[in-house]
């Protein structure tokens, strides 16, 4: 066993990491974009970008530049100056909102269903070739068959996020179920349970950790696939955001898109993990 | 008088069929129109019923008419009871655009006004891409689009899509604003008979951009399919993939082309006005159910369009228009790029400034020549499999009637004639002959 490591040093190192991080990106950065300084008619430089006027191409931000940015996206995130242009507070509901109905739809539906699968070995091998295919396809495959069938488009990045996001939920709890000790089952036998009490008081809470295992997985697909699905279908959340940023060639913004996709998706694993340790149980 | 008592179905009272087309009333106070003023005059001056029948049986209702006329401007109130637009129907309606400078005049008649001075409250929606257009503008999630001039074309023969999607063309956005972009590292590469194995970007399979560019380099001996590759790549996404050098040009609509030499990653080899001047490129376009269903409502949304077309297309308005339009909610781009393409005052990434006043210009008239050339191109390069009657088929989807009544409304000139002889790549097209110009080409499908 490793020895257990002070919280303040990991914090201290993970500080410096970042500094360094950074502080390289931001020299790096330093001069960049001047071209050859060759001398250009004033008026044509007026029409061009700053790095554009000195012969060079746009550079990539500095840290500094995206600092400020961010500094002023945050302070009033919740604006709405029309429906193209609305803050990213509002993106950042729009895209949790969305992906909370599909991921709730795809539990709904993973978490019953992979329990019959899990319970019985015939509908497991039967359904298991179905599963197997259409797990691995990826949103942006799924989106066009969408918009084509369902005919509305908020409605449709909903069921990419749900479609996306079922199969680890189904998986895993068909996993637990079946993976339950015979011997636990041969007691629930013997003390004559039914098969409901059976399913509630011994099979539930025996898979309980690897369901909540397969949620975990699962929300983390939808809050990726959500970005792919709104980038598509546009109109609001963080993905269109992005997409929105990107038209605009602003790499300063996608930067703070990256970040915000970042610590929504840590927020939302680190609910899901609180939620499991509440079901763990030891042996 | 007794017209306006009939009680068959003529909704306008001009006596035409109204199949596909909405009527072409008469503005001037004569017509159906006219006759309900004339009404409303007598009964106004003789309230009482029984005097007035006696006075029209005496002197008869022409000469009665003439006697109140020299006291009350009749013409006048003919006139003006013609042109008051009757309630639209539906007045909460979605728009869908791309953020590209074709859609100035969809864009802007928003901040500006144009909707709402017609009664409309009209919600422009920025979309992802051209397909994404498509598909939620046949689903109904907008009641009219911003689409490039070949997409109601293709949807109404059916081709491109599952099933014919009947889309009309109401207006033409914009003329001429696309150009031919190449990354600065081709300087040299002028002529496109050095482009062989080029990988080019245009915005969608069904566009001006594709078969312009198709042209153009068939002409200077490439095969378009063979010896250059195209792809289609969303606008906004042109930029971003020249920089990358995932292509070396594209032939995309503005800002982007602008935007390229902005950023320092291209420059511009040629405006698109060299190849064909008044091309069309975006169209306004509505479901061809539309001027049945809504003929109030389309009036309207003509009227603001049509208004909103010319006000833009007026070079003393074009940088109004490039701050009212680049702001976040609309374009989301620097306003000296959005200024550059509007006024024709650009840099062209080879350290000189060009004027071109024409470089983009606003003209709604939707000459069925522009979609017969379309068409033709549609078979050129196998898009389009099957015969077409070209003349029947343009005159269905671009609603040259219908615009040219908004355009009189206005006060502004109509063209006497829908098809026009056209100069494409300095080869005269006459749109009569669209077979004879189809099989004259050495390059095609």
């Amino acid at each position: 066993m490793q020895k257990p490591v002070s919280a303040w040093r990991a914090t201290l190192l993970s500080l410096i990491i970042l500094t360094c991080f950074l502080g390289t990106w931001e020299l790096a950065l330093q001069g960049a974009g001047q071209g050859g300084g060759a001398a250009i008619d004033p008026e044509y430089a007026a029409l061009l970008g700053q790095a554009a006027a000195s012969g060079g191409q746009t550079p990539m931000p500095k840290p500094s530049e995206i600092g400020r940015r961010l500094f002023q996206l945050l302070s009033d995130p919740f604006y709405i100056r029309g429906p193209n242009d609305q803050g990213i507070g509002i993106q950042v509901a729009y895209s949790l909102g969305r992906v909370l109905l599909g991921f709730g739809m795809a539990a709904l539906i993973a978490i019953p269903l992979g329990f019959v699968i899990g319970m019985s070995p015939l509908l497991n091998a039967a359904l298991n070739p179905f599963i197997q295919v259409l797990r691995p396809v990826s949103p942006l495959a799924w989106m066009p068959l969408a918009l084509f069938t369902i005919q509305d488009s908020s409605i449709s990045a909903v069921f990419v996020i749900f479609i996306c996001s079922i199969w680890p939920m189904l998986l895993n709890t068909a996993f637990g179920v079946s993976a339950v000790r015979r011997e636990w089952l041969n007691v629930a036998r013997t003390l004559e349970a039914g098969t409901w009490r059976t399913a509630f008081r011994v099979i539930l809470p025996a898979a309980a950790p690897t369901i909540l295992t397969g949620m975990r997985i699962s929300i983390g697909i939808a809050w990726l696939v959500i970005v792919a699905a709104e980038m598509l279908v546009g109109g609001t959340g963080i993905g269109y955001w992005v997409w929105n940023q990107w038209n605009n060639l602003s790499i300063a913004d996608i930067c703070i898109a990256i970040l915000m996709i970042g610590l929504v998706g840590l927020a939302l694993d680190r609910l899901l993990g609180l939620l499991a340790r509440a079901v763990a149980w030891q042996e | 008088m007794a017209r306006i008592f009939t009680t068959d179905y003529d909704p306008c009272g001009c006596g035409r069929n109204h199949a596909d087309m909405a009527c072409d009333m008469p503005t001037d106070g004569t017509g159906a129109m006219g006759q309900v003023v004339e009404e409303a005059v007598l009964r106004a001056v003789f309230p009482q019923a029984a005097t007035r029948r006696a006075m029209l049986n005496t002197f008869g209702g022409a000469t009665l008419l003439a006697a109140i006329g020299d006291i009350l401007p009749l013409v006048d109130a003919r006139e003006a009871f013609a042109q008051t637009p009757a309630a639209p129907e539906k007045r909460d309606l979605k728009i869908g655009f791309i953020a590209i400078t074709c859609a100035t005049p969809i864009i802007m008649a928003d901040p500006m006004g144009f909707y709402r001075r017609q009664g409309l409250n009209v919600e422009v929606l920025r979309t992802a891409g051209w397909a994404v257009i498509r598909d939620r503008a046949i689903a109904r999630e907008f009641d009219a689009a911003h689409m490039l001039a070949p997409m109601p074309l293709a949807m109404s023969l059916g081709v491109g899509v599952a099933s014919p999607q009947p889309w009309s063309v109401a207006a033409i956005e914009n003329i001429n604003g696309q150009a031919i972009t190449l990354a600065n590292k081709h300087r040299d590469k002028r002529d496109p008979k050095d482009w062989r194995g080029f990988r080019f970007a245009v915005p969608f399979d069904f566009s001006m951009h594709n078969y312009l560019l198709r042209a153009y380099v068939a002409q200077a001996g490439l095969d378009p399919d063979r010896d250059i590759q195209i792809r289609a790549v969303p606008p906004p996404e042109m930029v971003a993939n020249l920089r990358a050098d995932n292509i070396d040009g594209f032939l995309g609509p503005d800002p982007f082309n602008q935007r390229a030499v902005f950023d320092g990653v291209g420059f511009i080899h040629l405006l698109t006005r060299e190849l064909w001047d008044g091309h069309p490129c975006c169209a306004f376009a509505v479901p061809a159910a539309m001027p049945r269903e809504m003929p109030n409502t389309f009036a309207a949304l003509m009227k603001a369009i049509v208004e909103a077309t010319a006000y833009s297309n007026n070079p003393a308005n074009r940088r109004e228009v490039a701050a009212a339009i680049s702001g976040p909610n609309y374009l989301n781009q620097p306003q000296t790029v959005v200024e550059q393409v509007l006024t024709g005052t650009f840099a062209n990434g080879l350290g000189q400034v060009q004027r071109v006043p024409e470089r983009v210009g606003f003209e709604p008239f939707p000459y069925h020549s522009m979609a017969i050339w379309i068409l033709t191109q549609m078979r050129r390069w196998g898009q389009l499999q099957r015969e077409v009657d070209y003349a029947a088929v343009a005159s269905q989807v671009f609603l040259a009637l219908d615009a040219g009544r908004a355009m009189r409304d206005l006060g502004l000139t109509v063209p006497a004639n829908p098809m026009r002889n056209e100069t494409i790549l300095g080869r005269s097209f006459d749109p009569a002959q669209p077979d004879a110009y189809l099989n004259s080409f050495a390059i095609k499908r």
